[in-house]
C-alpha cells in the first residue's frame, strides 16, 4: 500500500502535535504542580462542614455543599497560607468552581472530593457553584478572603 | 431513485418534526442569552422558567433533532446506495417508539415537572415519564441498525470483493457507535433512574450514574457528528465540484472513531471525585487518539476542496479558497458545510483543550464549554443537518427551496452570529462565568450583592451572536415549511450527491470488514471502563435518596411514611 507523500506529512505532524501535547501536559503538571482534584475514599468525617487550622500557614477546610449554599460560606485565612479543601454535597451535585486559582471541582452526595489551593495574594476570591442544582443555584456562592497580612 | 410513498412519508415526517420543534428549541437558546446578559432579572419570562426553557433548548436540539435526522438521513444512505428501501414495519416501529418519547418528554418538560437539563444528574428527580421518553427515543433509534444490518450482509454476499460505500460504512459505524453507548444509558435510565424516581429504591448511586452517562454521553458527541462527517466526505467535495482526495482516509477515519468514541468518556469527569487521576489521565490519552481521524478528516476535507478550487482554474497556494462556489443557489449544501467547518476548527481545538487533563480545571463547567460545543453540534452538526433536511426533502419532493436567495446566506449568518456568541462565552468562561445559571438574578443584577461587573461585557457579547443565530434559525424555518407548503414542480426522487475518489484506493480488506475493528473496540471499552467502575464502586459512599428542584429536604419515600 503506497501513501500519498502529503498524507505521510499530514500524519507525521499530527502525531508530532499530540506528543507535544503530551509533553507539555506532563511538564507543567510537575513544574506548577497542576493537577486534577485527589479523589478519596467516603468518610462520614467529611460530611460536617469545619475549618481547621493545622498550623499559621496550613488550613484544612471541611466543605459541604448543599441546596443552595455552602457551609462554611466565609473562609478567613491569611495571605501565603495552605488551604486543603474536602468537598462533599449533602443532596444534589454541586459544583465548587475558585475561578482566580483554578480550583475546579465537583461536589457528589455519598463522595470525597480534594485538592490543596496556596492563596499568595490578599483579596476576596469568589466560590462559585457552576452545576445547576435546582431553583436557587444562581444564588450559591462562598467566598474565601485573604487578608492577614503575613508574619514577618 | 424512485422510493415509495410510504418511504417518503416516514422521511418527510422524521425531517419536518424536529424542524419544527426548533422552534422551541431555538428560542429557548435566544432567551438563554437575555437571562444571562442581565437583560432580564427573573426566574421566568412568559411562564417558562430559566432551567425549564435550558432543559428544552438541549434535549429538542441536541437529542431530538440530531437523533430523528440520523435516522432518517441512514435510511436514505442505505436505500441510495443499495437501491432498495429498509423494511416498511420496522421504519414505521422506528418512528413510532421515537415519536412517542419525544411527546412523553415534551410533555414532562412543558409541565416543568422535568427541569433536570439533558444530562438529567440524579440525585434531581424529574417525572418517570421523562426518562421513560428519554429510553423510547432511544430504542426507537436502535430499530434501524438491525435492518441496515440485515440489507448490508445481503449486498456483501452479492458483492464479497467490492468496497463497501463509504457512506454505508459511516452509517453502519455510526450507530454501532450508538447502541454500544445507549446500553449504558439504558441501563442507567431503566434500572437505576425510572425505579428510583417511582420509589420502588430508596437511593441511587449518583458516581455510577454519572460515569454511566458519560459513557454515552461523549460517544453521543460523534453521534452528532459522524452524519455530518459523512456529508464531509461523500457530498461536499462533489458539491464543491471536486474529488475526495482519498477513499481510503475517510475508511480509516471512520473505524478509528469506532474504537475511539466511547472509551474517552471519564474526560468529562476530571473534577468529579471517586475516580483516580490514573484512569482520568489514561482517557485522557485515549481522548488525543481521537484526534486523529480529526486530523485526517480535516486534511482530506481541506485538500479535496483545494482540488475543487484548481480544477475551476485557482492559481497560486491559497487561490482556491476563493474559486469555490460559496453563494451558489443551486449548490446551497456549500455554504451549509463550509460554514460548519469553519466553526468546526475553532469547535476542534478548544475541544482538544477541554480534554488536556489538568487543563480543564481552568474551564470545566464554565461558559466556556457551551462556547465550545456550539461550535461542534450547533457548528458542522447542525448546519449539515438542516442543510441536508432541507436538500433531501426538497430534492424528495420535487418542490422547489421557497426564497432560495435567504437560503444561501442563512449558514452564513448563523457562522457569524456562532462566532460571536463563542467568543463572548469562551471569554467569560475563561473569567469564571458558570454555565447553566440564570445569572440575570445573582450576578448580572446590579442590585445583588452578588453582582460581577467584569462578566457585563462577556454575557452582552454572546447575547448579540445569539440574537444574530436566533434570525437565522427562523430563516431557515420559514425556507423550510415554506418549501413545504410550495406546489410540486418536478418528479421526486431520492438523490445524494456522490463524490468521486482522487485516489481511490484498491479493497484492502481489513478496513472492509467489522469484526476486528470491533473486537478492538469491546477490548479498548473493557480496558478503560473496568477500572473506572472499580474506582467508583470502592470510593463511593451511601446513595442518594430522590430532590425536587425547588426543595433542599429530600422527597419522602411513600413506603417510609406508611411505617407507624
Amino acid at each position: 500500500m503506497k501513501i500519498d507523500k502529503f498524507e505521510k506529512r499530514v500524519l507525521i505532524i499530527t502525531l508530532s502535535v499530540i506528543g507535544l501535547f503530551i509533553f507539555s501536559l506532563l511538564y507543567a503538571k510537575n513544574k506548577y504542580q497542576t493537577d486534577l482534584p485527589e479523589c478519596l475514599p467516603y468518610n462520614k468525617v467529611y460530611t460536617e462542614p469545619k475549618i481547621t487550622r493545622l498550623d499559621s500557614m496550613t488550613y484544612q477546610v471541611f466543605s459541604v455543599a448543599s441546596m443552595w449554599q455552602f457551609e462554611p460560606g466565609e473562609i478567613y485565612v491569611p495571605v501565603g497560607s495552605e488551604v486543603d479543601f474536602y468537598l462533599t454535597s449533602k443532596d444534589v451535585v454541586h459544583g465548587f468552581n475558585i475561578a482566580q486559582k483554578n480550583v475546579n471541582m465537583m461536589a457528589v452526595y455519598g463522595s470525597i472530593n480534594k485538592t490543596t489551593v496556596k492563596f499568595d495574594k490578599p483579596g476576596v476570591y469568589d466560590i462559585v457553584c457552576h452545576e445547576y442544582c435546582g431553583v436557587g443555584h444562581q444564588n450559591m456562592r462562598a467566598q474565601v478572603i485573604v487578608n492577614y497580612p503575613t508574619a514577618k | 431513485m424512485q422510493v415509495s410513498k410510504t418511504f417518503k412519508r416516514i422521511i418527510y415526517l422524521e425531517l419536518a418534526i424536529p424542524v419544527a420543534l426548533l422552534i422551541i428549541g431555538i428560542y429557548h437558546g435566544l432567551m438563554q442569552t437575555v437571562y444571562r446578559a442581565g437583560v432580564l432579572h427573573q426566574t421566568s419570562f412568559l411562564k417558562l422558567d430559566y432551567y425549564q426553557g435550558l432543559t428544552l433548548h438541549g434535549v429538542i436540539n441536541a437529542l431530538v433533532l440530531t437523533t430523528f435526522f440520523a435516522v432518517a438521513f441512514g435510511h436514505a444512505t442505505m436505500a441510495f446506495y443499495f437501491k432498495k428501501e429498509p423494511n416498511k414495519k420496522l421504519m414505521w416501529l422506528s418512528f413510532w417508539l421515537m415519536l412517542t418519547g419525544v411527546l412523553l418528554a415534551a410533555a414532562t418538560m412543558l409541565m416543568g415537572k422535568a427541569s433536570v437539563l439533558y444530562t438529567f444528574y440524579p440525585p434531581l428527580k424529574a417525572h418517570p415519564l421523562f426518562y421513560l421518553g428519554a429510553a423510547l427515543l432511544i430504542v426507537g433509534s436502535w430499530v434501524p441498525l438491525f435492518d441496515w444490518v440485515r440489507m448490508y450482509n445481503s449486498w456483501k454476499k452479492e458483492n464479497p470483493e467490492t468496497k463497501t460505500p463509504l457512506a454505508v460504512l459511516g452509517t453502519l459505524i455510526n450507530f454501532i457507535i450508538w447502541f454500544m453507548c445507549t446500553l449504558a444509558v439504558a441501563y442507567e435510565v431503566l434500572v437505576l433512574l425510572i425505579p428510583w424516581s417511582m420509589g420502588w429504591t430508596k437511593t441511587v448511586n449518583v458516581n455510577l450514574a454519572r460515569t454511566l452517562f458519560w459513557f454515552f454521553g461523549h460517544a453521543l458527541v460523534y453521534f452528532w457528528l459522524l452524519p455530518a462527517y459523512i456529508m464531509f466526505y461523500t457530498i461536499l467535495p462533489k458539491v464543491a465540484g471536486g474529488k475526495l482526495y482519498s477513499d481510503l482516509a475517510g475508511r480509516i477515519a471512520l473505524f478509528l472513531f469506532l474504537i475511539f468514541s466511547i472509551p474517552v468518556g471519564v474526560h468529562h469527569q476530571y473534577s468529579d471525585p471517586t475516580i483516580t487521576r490514573g484512569v482520568k489521565f489514561f482517557h485522557g490519552l485515549l481522548t488525543y487518539g481521537v484526534a486523529i481521524p480529526s486530523f485526517i478528516t480535516a486534511f482530506t476535507i481541506a485538500a479535496s476542496l483545494e482540488y475543487a478550487g484548481r480544477k475551476r482554474g485557482a492559481k497560486g497556494l491559497f487561490g482556491w479558497m476563493t474559486k469555490l462556489p460559496y453563494l451558489n443557489k443551486d449548490k446551497f449544501l456549500f455554504g451549509y458545510f463550509i460554514c460548519g467547518l469553519i466553526l468546526f476548527i475553532f469547535g476542534g481545538v478548544t475541544g482538544i483543550i477541554n480534554s488536556s487533563y489538568s487543563l480543564n480545571n481552568v474551564i470545566h463547567n464554565t461558559a466556556w464549554l457551551p462556547g465550545h460545543f456550539h461550535m461542534t453540534v450547533a457548528g458542522p452538526v447542525f448546519l449539515g443537518i438542516v442543510g441536508m433536511s432541507l436538500y433531501l426533502y426538497a430534492r424528495m419532493s420535487g418542490k422547489k427551496i421557497f426564497m432560495p436567495a435567504v437560503n444561501t446566506i442563512i449558514p452564513y449568518l448563523w457562522m457569524i452570529g456562532m462566532l460571536i456568541f463563542s467568543f463572548g462565552m469562551s471569554w467569560g468562561g475563561l473569567r469564571g462565568e458558570p454555565r447553566r445559571t440564570n445569572l440575570g438574578i445573582s450576578y448580572l443584577n446590579p442590585e445583588s450583592a452578588q453582582f460581577r461587573p467584569d462578566w457585563v461585557p462577556t454575557t452582552t457579547i454572546a447575547l448579540l451572536g445569539g440574537f444574530i443565530m436566533f434570525i437565522a434559525g427562523m430563516l431557515f424555518v420559514v425556507v423550510f415549511f415554506g418549501t413545504i407548503f410550495k406546489k410540486k414542480t418536478e418528479e421526486g426522487q431520492l438523490d445524494i450527491p456522490v463524490s468521486e475518489a482522487f485516489h481511490d484506493e484498491k479493497r484492502v480488506p481489513l478496513f472492509d470488514r467489522f469484526k476486528p475493528w470491533l473486537a478492538a473496540m469491546v477490548v479498548i471499552i473493557l480496558l478503560a471502563y473496568i477500572p473506572a467502575l472499580i474506582n467508583v464502586n470502592k470510593n463511593s459512599g451511601p446513595g442518594a435518596p430522590r430532590y425536587n428542584i425547588d426543595n433542599p429536604m429530600p422527597v419522602e419515600n411513600k413506603t417510609e411514611t406508611v411505617k407507624p
